[in-house]
């Protein structure tokens, strides 16, 4: 008989064990972040690009595995999205030093990058692995360690990425517990790494409910809220382009990227030229009757039936019932009004795009305004014009930190397409009650010690040029004495030494020898 | 002194201990531990101590842990001691959690006792009986308790007092590191077990040199002597290892757990024994009984302490501290290196070495002032038994290394009669 594990008194449930947990796993990542700070700018690039590398080359097998596991989604698209969270993020950001110090010799002023210490990351089932290695890339790049919540609908998948990953970033050198995953992600366990003092900041994609209660938890905190992108397309718009942009953007990975394109507004005249052109891309004009059943299959009287996330076009036309040629990318539904008692005019994390008709360009504007008045307050928003003005004028009045122009939004928005920062979380500020008006970047985990000095001409300022910040990498492995191989406790030899300066001597020649085997180490491997 | 805390001294001396209580008066330590939390200690008259004694591993996991407390106040509303004369839920469980992460698969059955004195105890006959040899070898200065076989296997000071020592040449003291009197003692096939503390704990932890407890363990099986673990102090991840002889490359035919296993929140010491020395439990099972060895209740805290300290967390956190306060002593070491001459470290275990036989006496003292709580070696008092918690923090443990260089500053300036030249480093 093999002996068992046996719980006799479960205590699983309390308040204890559950903070027990959370406390563990965050204690672990804070001696990691402080480690981690010791490391200088090429020690950590290393690690983030062994990191970005070993993304990189699982990104399909991962968009696989994602879209087995939560249902919803399309492989190659998901794939595309978890390449461009590998390297060219890295890319992006590799010129950016966060590590060093840096002298402004005009201001007087050095400043001394600060990392956060520990990051609490929510994943959303959406977009989970894109979401993962973009903020375990942004914690890598910035020195911070990081816990890794993964939504349960895309767990496994998510346990599995953030393990092969943490073996990437410690064989590279990262210290242990830089990157952990919450194996066992439930409410309450969630709420007490929210509210740990252990926990330094909190970056919150997912929910609503999750994004308030990360500000609720009296931890700094960057939530950002849902999207609702209105699309509008003027009387400039080369409507063929707009069309093709706008059909293959709503069909991206089925829609589940927060950026993509929730309601169609357009004006009288370019109504039917759109239609036409939008048929020609793939997507399928509603009856009436058609956007009743889509609309009572889509919202259930509390709220967005989450079946459909991430469906195709075609299957969610089964489900209501509606017949649409087989190449169907997304499904269009015409409507008379944006505002409350119009529930497809808020976010479809679907292929369906409402479909409305202004009169005027100002009402059009008008009507972007009240899309996002509904849900997506602070995110994004398009617009396909050849007009300067009137780009102007929309992007001024809608209330949300990006617009698009003439391009797909849900990889503008996020910067795959456009040069906005590279992102999988869209910061949506004041107006969507995030502290993050931008899409966020490494730049949001550090803050900065600033050295001052008097503004006075007459007053000198340092020479900080010729140095640099110490950062001595790792600690030397402590000895295990009396073990084969193990470091060895070094003694101060008492016999040789006459005066205590001479001790001195011995002992700092031993250290740098020490100092000097740990970093063979450090180096062959 | 406060005047509350006067009188509780005389009390404890009329009433508990006059010659123990005097003593530490004596030492220049008027610790009386009133409340207790985490790696804290905190006096009765107000002051705050890091504890880095922790009574020998007794709190690995820090005074009054959380969950251990939660899950004894939990056990209370199921458990009682038990009945030592049945088989018994929680005893069974904790033997199955245990044979599961023993060192080696052969350590199947576990025979408790109340505490670490009596589990030795239980080794030692267990190995008697398994033998049928009495002659029982352990190390000079070894500490294995102060029940009625352990106490034999010690200094004699401890034995002799009580006019217990062993009389009859039944008890073999041989030398730390020493194999050749190691092999003189075995030779004759006549000894039943060797007992070996991994790292003797009182003794200051004197390292073992690199191959001498596998080649102890060749040594019994050579000569049919059984070897008797006692990880009393160096189990329970203080290594960095769940066992410590495990670190050593060394499968026990018996070992003892106690201290820390009880999680500092209900007595238990335990026996794990090999099947081929497991010999009495079926001759005659009742052949060794305790009322209180194995009691549920503790039973159920030992199998949360275990499963805590498994958690992968715990383990690299364990290696985190001992680095940290490695290079941290290393520098203070450094700077004093006329005083503080040497470091012995495995894990969690440390013992720190000064120049005077004496030496760490007056640097508990000086880290007692400086808000730190460490104890000297009362088998070698030039050594500073020197045992971080599991779980310390790294603001902790930097906390920690800030006061002991001033303990240590102030200790030596004592002893040496020297002020330090303030170095630039
Ligand atoms: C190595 C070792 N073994 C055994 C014991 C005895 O344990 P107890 O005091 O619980 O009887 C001790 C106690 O200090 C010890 O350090």
């Amino acid at each position: 008989m093999e002996p068992q594990i046996r719980t006799l008194v479960d205590i699983s449930e309390s308040q204890a064990s559950l903070s027990g947990r959370a406390d563990i796993v965050l204690e672990r990542a804070r001696w990691a972040s402080y480690i981690f700070q010791r490391f200088d700018k090429k020690r950590t690039m290393k690690i983030v690009d062994a990191v970005a590398n070993v993304a990189h080359s699982h990104a399909g097998e991962w968009a696989e595995q994602v879209v087995v596991e939560t249902g919803f989604g399309v492989v190659s698209h998901k794939k595309l999205k978890n390449e461009f969270t590998a390297k060219p993020l890295v890319d992006y950001y590799r010129e950016q030093d966060l590590v060093s110090m840096r002298v402004k010799e005009e201001k007087k002023i050095v400043e001394i990058p600060r990392p956060a210490g520990v990051i609490f990351a929510l994943i959303p089932s959406t977009n989970p692995i894109s979401t993962l290695n973009f903020k375990i890339i942004l914690a890598l790049i910035t020195r911070n360690s990081i816990v890794i919540s993964p939504h349960p609908a895309a767990k496994k998948s998510c346990i599995d990425a953030v393990r092969i990953l943490t073996e990437a970033a410690i064989s590279s050198g990262a210290p242990e517990g830089a990157i952990q995953v919450l194996e066992t992600p439930s409410i309450p366990l969630i709420e007490e790494f929210m509210s740990s003092p252990k926990t330094n900041v909190i970056l919150a994609t997912g929910g609503t409910a999750m994004v308030r209660a990360a500000y609720s938890s009296s931890n700094p905190a960057i939530g950002v809220g849902p999207g609702n992108a209105p699309v509008f397309v003027d009387s400039s718009a080369d409507i063929a382009l707009a069309a093709n942009q706008i059909v293959t953007s709503k069909s991206f990975d089925n829609s589940v990227l927060c950026t993509s394109e929730s309601n169609l507004i357009t004006l009288t005249d370019v109504d039917k030229p759109l239609r036409k052109s939008l048929k020609n891309e793939g997507a399928y004009i509603c009856n009436n009757n058609e956007v009743v059943q889509i609309r009572n299959y889509l919202f259930h009287p509390n709220g967005f039936n989450v079946e459909a996330l991430g469906r195709d076009a075609v299957w969610i036309a089964r489900e209501c019932g509606i017949r649409v040629p087989k190449k169907t990318l997304i499904l269009v539904t015409p409507i008379n009004s944006i505002g409350i008692e119009e529930p497809l005019a808020r976010e479809k994390l679907c292929p369906v795009l409402s479909f409305y008709v202004a009169n005027s360009p100002k009402q059009a504007i008008a009507q972007s305004r009240a899309t996002l008045r509904a849900t997506g307050a602070g995110h994004s928003a398009v617009i396909h014009s050849q007009n300067e003005r009137m780009i102007l004028d929309f992007a001024s009045r809608v209330e949300c930190y990006r617009v698009v122009v003439n391009a797909s939004c849900s990889l503008g928005a996020s910067g795959f397409n456009t040069n906005l920062a590279p992102s999988f979380t869209i910061g949506t500020g004041f107006y969507g009650r995030s502290s993050l008006g931008e899409n966020l970047g490494p730049q949001h985990l550090i803050h900065w010690t600033q050295i001052a000095y008097n503004s006075d001409p007459s007053v000198a300022f340092g020479k900080f040029n010729e140095l640099s910040l110490s950062l001595d990498g790792p600690l030397p492995r402590s000895p295990s004495d009396g073990v084969p191989g193990s470091p060895k406790s070094r003694r101060v030899d008492t016999t040789s030494t006459s005066t205590s300066f001479s001790i001195d001597n011995v002992n700092r020649e031993e250290l740098r020898k020490l100092i000097a085997e740990e970093l063979k180490n450090v180096l062959k491997k | 002194m406060s005047q509350e805390k006067i009188d509780f001294l005389e009390r404890s001396k009329t009433f508990w201990n006059p010659g123990k209580t005097q003593d530490w008066q004596d030492m220049g330590i008027d610790l009386v531990i009133d409340h207790r939390e985490k790696y804290y200690l905190h006096d009765m008259d107000g002051r705050r101590l890091i504890d880095v004694h922790l009574n020998g591993g007794t709190y690995n996991l820090g005074h009054r842990h959380p969950e251990l407390v939660e899950v004894l106040k939990a056990g209370t509303s199921r458990f009682d001691m038990g009945n030592h004369h049945f088989p018994a839920l929680a005893r069974t469980a904790l033997a199955e959690a245990l044979a599961e992460s023993a060192p080696g698969p052969e350590l199947r059955y576990t025979a408790y006792g109340s505490g670490g004195g009596e589990a030795v105890d239980i080794a030692l006959k267990t190995a008697r009986h398994a033998t049928q040899r009495r002659k029982i070898v352990s190390i000079i200065k070894a500490y294995h308790g102060h029940t009625g076989l352990a106490v034999k296997t010690g200094d004699d000071r401890f034995s002799k007092l009580f006019l217990s020592e062993d009389t009859v040449g039944e008890f073999v003291q041989v030398p730390f590191n020493d194999l050749n009197t190691m092999e003189d003692a075995l030779k004759r096939r006549d000894v039943a077990a060797v007992i070996m503390e991994t790292i003797p704990a009182t003794y200051g932890f004197p390292m073992p040199e690199e191959g001498y407890l596998p080649s102890v363990k060749q040594l019994c099986e050579r000569y049919d002597t059984l070897y008797i673990a006692d990880e009393v102090q160096t189990g329970l991840m203080r290594t960095g290892e769940l066992w410590g002889c495990t670190k050593y490359k060394v499968q026990p035919d018996i070992m003892v757990t106690g201290k820390g296993i009880s999680g500092g929140m209900y007595p238990i010491a335990c026996v794990l024994i090999s099947e081929k020395c497991s010999g009495w439990l079926k001759e005659d099972g009742f052949g060794h009984m305790s009322t209180m060895g194995g009691a549920e209740l503790g039973c159920v805290v030992a199998m949360k302490t275990l499963e805590i300290v498994q958690r992968p967390e715990v383990r690299s956190v364990v290696h985190f501290i001992s680095d940290y306060i490695r290079s941290g002593l290393d520098e203070i070491m450094e700077e004093y290196s006329d005083f503080f001459i040497g470091i012995r470290q495995h894990g969690l275990i440390m013992g720190l070495e000064f120049s005077h036989e004496q030496g760490a006496k007056p640097v508990m003292k000086y880290l007692y002032e400086n808000g730190v709580w460490a104890i000297f070696s009362a088998l070698d008092p030039s050594v500073l038994q020197f045992k971080p918690g599991l779980l310390m923090t790294q603001s902790e443990c930097e906390e920690l290394l800030g006061r002991v260089q001033i303990g240590i500053e102030q200790a030596r300036e004592e002893v040496l009669g020297v002020r330090n030249r303030r170095s630039i480093h």
